[in-house]
């Protein structure tokens, strides 16, 4: 009996090592990648990052303007490295087609009779009889064993080179405002919906939960029209923040009314009314009595609608221009997926510094967040 | 724009809203002090204060659209002349509708199946493991990244180097050292859509999973300790007495992916933007509205077939609301 039930529970705590493997590999890839040098990356799987790497490279040696005579031979040598990361040469070869050809230390007789030497630590020296005439150098091919190198010149680059930092503060600047305005807004809603007697509240509510399954694209084509016209009378730019903000204030608003709705209607109605004996209208009994109470659940609607707007694509590729000055996060990055599709540092950098919000935010306020998820989150 | 226009322009468009509804409010207060009636009149009119704003962006962003969309999909390209069920003709006759349709379809089937599947066995095995909510947190954490941030997670697990290389993508990696030629991924027509159903379904089991999770807790442990003093299986404990308790919520999260499903655009679009076969409706949809200054009957049409999909978890949802209001 007893080694029956272990069993069991070895077997499933490997059943979920596994299931947290699966689930954790792709953005520890990325995020392993995103430190590890260009030329690391390029060649070789993050999983081997902790490993000396093998890497192929070609350098040109210096022309005939740096020779210099010594014993009576024509001389030029110098360091192919640039700068030298520990990198080791193994073998080099002076074809293309025979990249390998000579160990490192060894001398390749050329042609002409000229004689190559290139030293481990990337030392070369060509030597010859006649003097050297070609303004160019001959190329080297070598191959070489370079150790883990992690660095931080990926975020450097891709946050002010290819200007993602910019587009960083403008999600913020998109973010933020598409989260208020539709908490502020919904939560006087919801407060009416719950509180106030009216003619048609009841169709609004239910018109609400319609709204919440209506797929965004069926707004997509008349608002687009709309922004256009509007632009066009008024000879303003059709695209800009305040629209983008009021585009996701729309699309989120049944989610954000029917959330707050759910939990302004479950506070106590004794409450309300003996505020109102006390001679409170609703503005005062909103502001000083279901504003307070309802914190927990404005935090955790902040949450679902401040990551929802951080990782939408579409509102902003629709809504925004894709000029510096308003381009989003998410659309900058499928813009790099297309024009920088095989320069991984780029990519998993990039992708990792989009994710740098919406990954701190899960991490402290898990539990708000997991509290709106549960509370029913469907979203048009 | 720079740091400080952008901030200012930020706090502008926040405040507005808050100056709205205190001055709005302030102004009824002063006007109606030395009215008589003053209770109804004032409440009528505070009603409009608090929900014009709402109001106003529920109706210009969600209502007159979809009737405006219904409309434009009788209507020619530029939304002038009525053309009757021309846009839908073609429609049914044009090829990357129909693979569009098929692939749509092939997500709705798979999607919400594997992840609600998964969550519910992840959801079981954290309950019982002394570090199940450290696993639960892995699981879950996906749901916090964009599906663009998502696509090149796993585009670069896809990457394809030529047989002779080095793979630098995990999956051809693995498929090499278990002397299988690598492959191109995404190039693959009809197999791709399975790699990229995974991103979503590996961001959606951790919804799935925090979901069970809650509702597991509801169920009544007297019950599940019967069970095991009859001795009865954990597998049999599982599906005779948990999926049943679990009914209704497994019910809620496939509708919630379901939605969620029907609309996937992102990962298409930043992944293989439709090509090899993958294309699903919101891709062509969107394809449609900006390819040649933009058909917005075309469009409308495909926006109208994804909102048909949802038609029924629509009714049903409102179903539910009145058999709640009713009690």
């Amino acid at each position: 009996m007893n080694l029956k039930i272990n069993f069991s529970s070895i077997f499933a705590q490997l059943l979920l090592l596994l299931f947290v493997i699966v689930w954790l590999a792709p953005t520890f890839g990325l995020f392993i990648s995103s430190f590890r040098d260009k030329d690391h990356l390029a060649i070789s799987g993050w999983w081997t990052s902790l490993m000396t790497t093998e890497i192929n490279e070609i350098h040109r040696t210096n022309g005939k303007d740096k020779q210099i005579m010594e014993n009576g031979y024509y001389i030029i040598k110098d360091n192919i490295f640039d700068n030298i990361e520990g990198k080791k040469i193994s073998s080099f070869g002076v074809t293309s087609k025979k990249i390998n050809e000579f160990n490192v230390g060894d001398t390749a007789v050329l042609k002409d009779k000229s004689l190559i030497t290139v030293y481990e630590n990337g030392d070369y020296e060509w030597k010859s009889e006649k003097e050297f005439k070609k303004k160019k150098g001959r190329r080297i091919f070598i191959t070489a064993t370079s150790p883990p190198n992690f660095t931080l010149n990926n975020y450097k680059e891709v946050l002010f080179k290819e200007g993602l930092g910019q587009a960083f503060l403008n999600t913020i600047a998109v973010a933020l405002p598409s989260t208020l305005i539709p908490l502020i807004i919904c939560s006087f809603f919801a407060y009416a919906l719950t509180w106030m007697t009216f003619f048609g509240r009841d169709l609004l509510l239910a018109t609400i939960i319609a709204s919440l399954v209506v797929p965004l694209q069926m707004s997509l084509i008349p608002i687009l029209t709309i922004y256009n016209d509007f632009g066009a009378l008024f000879g303003i730019a059709a695209k800009s923040y305040p629209g983008v903000w009021l585009a996701h204030t729309g699309f989120g608003l049944a989610s954000t009314t029917f959330l707050l709705w759910n939990f302004i209607k479950s506070l106590p109605k004794e409450m309300m009314e003996a505020a109102k004996v006390d001679g409170a209208n609703h503005y005062d009994t909103f502001v000083r009595i279901v504003v307070p109470l309802s914190i927990p659940a404005f935090a955790s609607i902040f949450i679902l609608q401040f990551l929802w707007v951080w990782n939408d694509l579409l509102v902003g590729l629709v809504f925004l221009d894709k000029h510096p000055s308003e381009i989003i996060l998410t659309a900058k990055l499928k813009e790099l997926l297309g024009s920088r599709g095989e320069n991984w540092e780029i990519l998993t950098t990039g992708a990792f510094i989009s994710m740098t919000v919406p990954l701190f935010i899960f991490f402290s306020l898990q539990r708000y967040f997991i509290r709106g998820l549960v509370a029913g989150s469907v979203k048009g | 724009m720079s740091f400080f226009s952008l901030a200012s322009t930020v706090l502008i468009g926040i405040l507005s809203f808050i100056i709205y509804f205190s001055l709005s409010n302030f102004f009824l207060d002063v006007f109606t002090r030395y009215k008589k009636n003053k209770f109804v009149y004032e409440n009528s009119i505070r009603v409009i204060i608090f929900i014009a704003p709402a109001f106003f962006v529920l109706f210009v962003f969600i209502l007159y659209p979809v009737f405006e969309t219904v409309r434009l999909g009788f209507y020619d390209k530029f939304g002038r002349e009525f053309i009757g069920w021309d846009n839908y003709l073609w429609a049914l006759n044009d090829p990357n509708f129909r693979r569009s349709i098929i692939n749509n379809l092939g997500w709705l089937l798979i999607v919400p199946t594997l992840s609600t599947f998964f969550g519910l066995v992840i959801a079981n095995l954290t309950d019982r493991i002394w570090w199940g909510s450290i696993a639960k947190s892995i699981i879950f954490m996906p749901m916090a990244i964009s599906f663009v941030g998502a696509g090149v997670i796993w585009k670069f697990i896809y990457d394809y180097r030529g047989p002779g290389d080095q793979q630098i993508g995990l999956l051809n990696a693995i498929m090499v050292s278990l002397g299988v030629e690598p492959q191109a991924w995404l190039t693959i027509p009809i197999w791709n859509n399975l790699f990229l159903m995974a991103i979503m379904i590996w961001i959606q089991t951790g919804l799935a999973l925090v979901i069970f999770s809650a509702a597991l807790r509801g169920i009544p442990k007297e019950t599940l300790e019967a069970a095991r003093i009859d001795g009865a299986s954990e597998f049999r404990i599982f599906w005779s007495i948990i999926i049943p308790f679990l009914e209704q919520t497994i019910l809620v999260i496939w509708t919630i992916i379901t939605i969620l499903v029907l609309k996937v655009f992102d990962i298409i679009y930043a992944m293989t933007n439709g090509e090899w076969q993958t294309g699903v409706l919101a891709n062509l949809m969107y394809d449609w509205m900006f390819r040649g200054g933009g058909d917005s009957g075309r469009g409308s049409v495909l926006a109208f077939c994804i909102m048909i999909g949802v038609i029924p978890i629509l009714a049903w949802n409102l179903y539910r609301h009145r058999e709640e209001q009713k009690t």
